[in-house]
């Protein structure tokens, strides 16, 4: 974990995870080239809140800013952990998609535009329901439009982590960058112990839950790109290494026969000691050696 | 209002296809046929129960890490098939109670399986396949967004056995500390909390709503009905753009949808200026 520039400098370190959305969105970005759109001061709000009794915030939940990564034109989308859980509503939904609808269509005009969603969330606004599990299906079309063009890269550092339906948008992405305090599972521990029992998953279980879905079981076992410390540098190179990267040749979501063919092997009867997949798991053929 | 009863997706998938069974090397769960559908020659796909499989979490119609890849290799055959030639019409049939919730399940990443169905869809509509989705009975969660939501028309039947939503009722219910009975008053009077299709249907993300007597059995008459309307919505897709826009610029979402269509007109405002 100290090679090419990632080594952890405690000194000078400035945790990321400790800023919010729009302080994180804003790192992310070349030097005085980002500026926010739809912000708070455009005042877009959740319609349907109130009308549950619940206060909306003016940017839902969600900062959208543009501006250059690298020199080149980006996009970063960052949800806010803080409101709601960074869960999905129309509005941060409909911010999302519109972004990446907006940099597909740059793309196609000659200015390639990447993007960078920035996950902190349970997934589905449970009080827009609906238009939220929607929501997410749209921007998951809109990933695999942009992601044709220009990298996607789906960044989760933590402390929410990244649960329920957007965890299919971070499965679509060209890159996943993590930090160990993040964590990417589609079902949260609570929700398993609660459809299928305690035996399944004792949700108290610290050391489970973190050996399952915590940011170096996921890079360990290939499914996340590069795992970096808690320092917003870190976090800022590995988006800018993988923005300059490009698109990878083939997409992991696209990998399918890799991954069948692995499930394939598995012994179902029993549960799994999560160590043993950073093994079974641990090269895709298109992953670079990155600690 | 609606127990699910993993029924209705093979019921549906025989009626439109003749078949029954999976293809070889595919678990049971998973159902692919190709039939003709109008003038096309289409590729059904259909998750059904399987009481047996490998998986203990997913024996009940849950859509788990073997349906998942399982879907998105028979989704990519199809593409790889007709890279040069007439793009034919994929049909997911949807009855799916919810994803797969298990230790297994995410331990081996059941997000990635069900990120790679939802990208064969996807990549299909995005390659000039028409990927209609009819939904027959359930379509929760995690499960509609792996099979089913990434088609570019979708069309359900409007009884009370289909059921569209994020999360089953008592879950719901649990989270939101209410009552299911609150539940359900809730949804009358806000369109996206509803468990009811014909609510679902207001939020314009549906091509049609579909009447089917009984859609546990249907009448030859009926099944031959539902046949024109999947082939209309080919037609219909194959004249329109790949993406996903009709859902925003149907009649329904301009009303429903408005706070969507604000974020997009601002955005895209903004979006050009220094």
């Amino acid at each position: 974990m100290s090679s090419k520039g990632y080594s952890a400098n405690f000194i000078n370190r400035q945790s990321f995870i400790e800023l919010d959305a729009r302080e994180r969105a804003k790192a992310l970005f070349d030097e005085g080239t980002s500026r926010e759109l739809v912000g708070p001061f455009d005042r877009v709000e959740s319609p349907w809140l109130p009308m549950q009794g619940v206060t909306p915030q003016e940017d839902d939940g969600c900062v959208v800013m543009k501006g250059k990564i690298v020199g080149r034109a980006a996009v970063v989308v960052a949800l806010e952990g803080a409101f709601q859980g960074g869960s999905i509503g129309e509005v941060s939904g409909a911010k999302m998609t519109a972004a990446l609808d907006l940099a597909c269509a740059d793309n196609e005009k000659g200015i390639r535009t990447s993007a960078v969603i920035l996950l902190e969330t349970g997934g589905v606004r449970l009080q827009e329901a609906n238009l939220g599990l929607a929501a997410i299906a749209e921007l998951m079309g809109s990933i695999l439009a942009l992601r044709k063009h220009a990298p996607v890269i789906c960044l989760t550092a933590g402390t929410v982590g990244c649960f329920g339906g957007m965890t299919l948008a971070a499965g679509l992405a060209s890159y996943v960058v993590m930090t160990r305090e993040a964590r990417l599972g589609m079902n949260g521990p609570e929700v398993i112990e609660q459809e299928n029992g305690i035996e399944e998953f004792d949700s108290s279980d610290r050391a489970l839950i973190w050996a399952i879905h915590g940011g170096e079981q996921r890079y360990a076992m290939g499914l996340a790109d590069a795992l970096v410390d808690d320092d917003t540098q870190q976090v800022a190179d590995a988006v800018r290494d993988f923005t300059s990267k490009g698109i990878p040749a083939v997409h992991r979501s696209a990998q399918v026969e890799l991954y069948r063919s692995r499930l394939a092997t598995l012994d179902t009867s029993q549960q799994w000691d999560p160590q043993q997949f950073r093994e079974l798991w641990a090269t895709n053929g298109l992953r670079e050696g990155r600690r | 209002m609606s127990d699910y009863f993993g029924i209705r997706g093979t019921v549906w998938f025989r009626a439109l296809t003749g078949q029954w069974s999976p293809l070889p090397g595919d678990p049971k769960s998973v159902l692919t046929a190709d039939a003709p559908l109008g003038q096309d020659h289409t590729r059904f796909l259909c998750v059904v129960r399987d009481p047996q499989a490998r998986f203990p979490c997913a024996r009940h119609g849950e859509v788990g890490l073997e349906e998942g890849y399982t879907l998105a290799a028979r989704v990519r055959e199809v593409i790889e098939h007709d890279k040069n030639t007439i793009k034919r019409p994929i049909v997911a049939i949807v009855d799916v109670k919810s994803q797969a919730y298990g230790r297994r399940e995410e331990t081996a990443a059941i997000f990635l399986a069900a990120a790679a169905a939802a990208d064969a869809y996807g990549s299909a509509r995005l390659a000039g396949h028409p990927v209609i989705a009819l939904v027959v009975g359930h379509a929760l969660s995690g499960a509609f967004l792996t099979h089913g939501y990434q088609a570019n028309r979708i069309l359900a039947f409007d009884d009370d056995g289909v059921m569209i939503h994020a999360m089953h009722k008592e879950a719901a219910a649990r989270v939101t500390r209410r009552s299911v009975d609150e539940l359900e008053k809730l949804g009358k009077e806000i369109a996206p909390m509803s468990y009811d299709i014909r609510d679902y249907a207001k939020l314009g993300l549906l091509y049609k709503l579909l009447h089917v007597e009984n859609p546990e059995k249907p009448s030859v008459q009926e099944i031959r009905k539902v046949q024109d309307e999947l082939a209309a919505a080919v037609a219909d897709a194959r004249s329109g753009p790949v993406d996903l826009r009709n859902r925003l610029e149907s009649t329904a979402a301009r009303e429903t949808r408005k706070a969507s269509l604000l974020v997009r007109t601002k955005l895209e405002a903004q979006w050009l200026e220094k």
